[in-house]
């Protein structure tokens, strides 16, 4: 099993992200900005940070890199891809996930440990949660307020396509407390708190973050390859 | 060469904060009577003659705005 990890120009968590594929048991496989070889992965993690500088707008101009180009057309194959926080914003603007993050309500960076309850535990990424499950995990960022149209966001809630929800406190103005999302067929997650920096209790609130790691290689086991 | 000017603004359905933390400044600094700023993004684009109208569009509604959340308005200036 062998999980990418992307790294940007900017890309903060790419260390995190890996550590926390080796954790459970994964190959931990760098993948790099310029290359579109996405190097025979089983799923890919897009880590936090600030690609580019976060300039235009988060995301923006990462969704053109070459890599990405290679993640789009995998993840329209069934490949899970989890967007954590900017690689939550990436996914976004290359069309994988609806929706975009604003600036948070506040205008503070927010950097804190956030309850969140794993709304859908179907997804790729989320199998190895009970449903309801609430877990702790730091957030931290400055444009994390989840908006999408009136419609969109409709369509989410009434398709369980709502991942993760905040608990105890929106810290953003999300909309519905929005924390987390997936695509239709549930093989990408995006989220804005960070599970790769929760997997150790020596160095994080909580390992509850494990969870996000193990449930992909579920996922990727019941793939059935012609 | 053509100079083109495309401006970014939140849709008014959006809640801007940064626009709301510059509306609550002007008073602190004496100025009254503003009820309401949005703060946007401004682009100045130098350009060949053979970019048409079509093209600038596709970079204004593509790629400088995220059409979720902000509109935009694309014009030629002079030069």
């Amino acid at each position: 099993m062998k999980i990418g990890v992307i790294t940007f120009p900017g890309t903060l968590d790419d260390v995190d992200a890996a550590r926390a594929a080796r954790a459970v048991e994964a190959e931990a496989v760098p993948l790099w900005h310029a290359d579109d070889d996405l190097r025979g992965v089983d799923a890919v993690v897009v880590p936090g940070g600030f690609s580019y500088g976060d300039y235009l707008r988060a995301g923006a101009i990462a969704r053109f890199a070459p890599i990405m180009q290679s993640v789009v057309d995998a993840a329209r194959r069934g490949m899970p891809v989890l967007g954590i926080c900017n690689g939550f914003q990436i996914l976004c603007e290359a069309g994988l996930l609806p929706g975009v993050m604003l600036r948070n309500v506040g205008l503070h960076f927010v950097c804190k440990d956030q309850w969140l309850r794993v709304e859908n535990t179907e997804t790729a990424w989320t199998t190895r949660f009970e449903p309801g499950a609430e877990i702790l995990i730091p957030i931290k960022n400055i444009d994390g307020r989840y908006t999408a149209s009136a419609e969109t966001v409709r369509e989410l809630e009434a398709e369980g396509r709502v991942v993760f929800r905040y608990v105890e406190g929106n810290p953003n103005g999300s909309i519905n407390d929005i924390a987390g999302i997936c695509s239709p067929d549930g093989r990408v997650v995006g989220l804005m708190p960070h599970p790769e920096h929760a997997i150790d209790a020596l160095t994080g609130p909580s390992d509850d973050g494990l969870g996000v790691f193990y449930s992909v290689l579920d996922a990727t086991r019941s793939l059935v390859t012609a | 060469m053509a100079r083109v000017v495309v401006d970014v603004i939140p849709k008014p359905e959006i809640l801007d904060p940064q626009g709301q933390a510059i509306v609550k400044a002007l008073p602190r600094l004496g100025f009254t009577g503003v009820r309401d700023v949005r703060q946007g993004k401004h682009f100045e684009l130098e350009v060949d003659d053979e970019v048409d109208d079509a093209t600038l569009e596709k970079i204004a509604e593509g790629f400088l705005s995220n059409p979720v959340i902000e509109d935009y308005v694309v014009r030629r200036v002079e030069s």
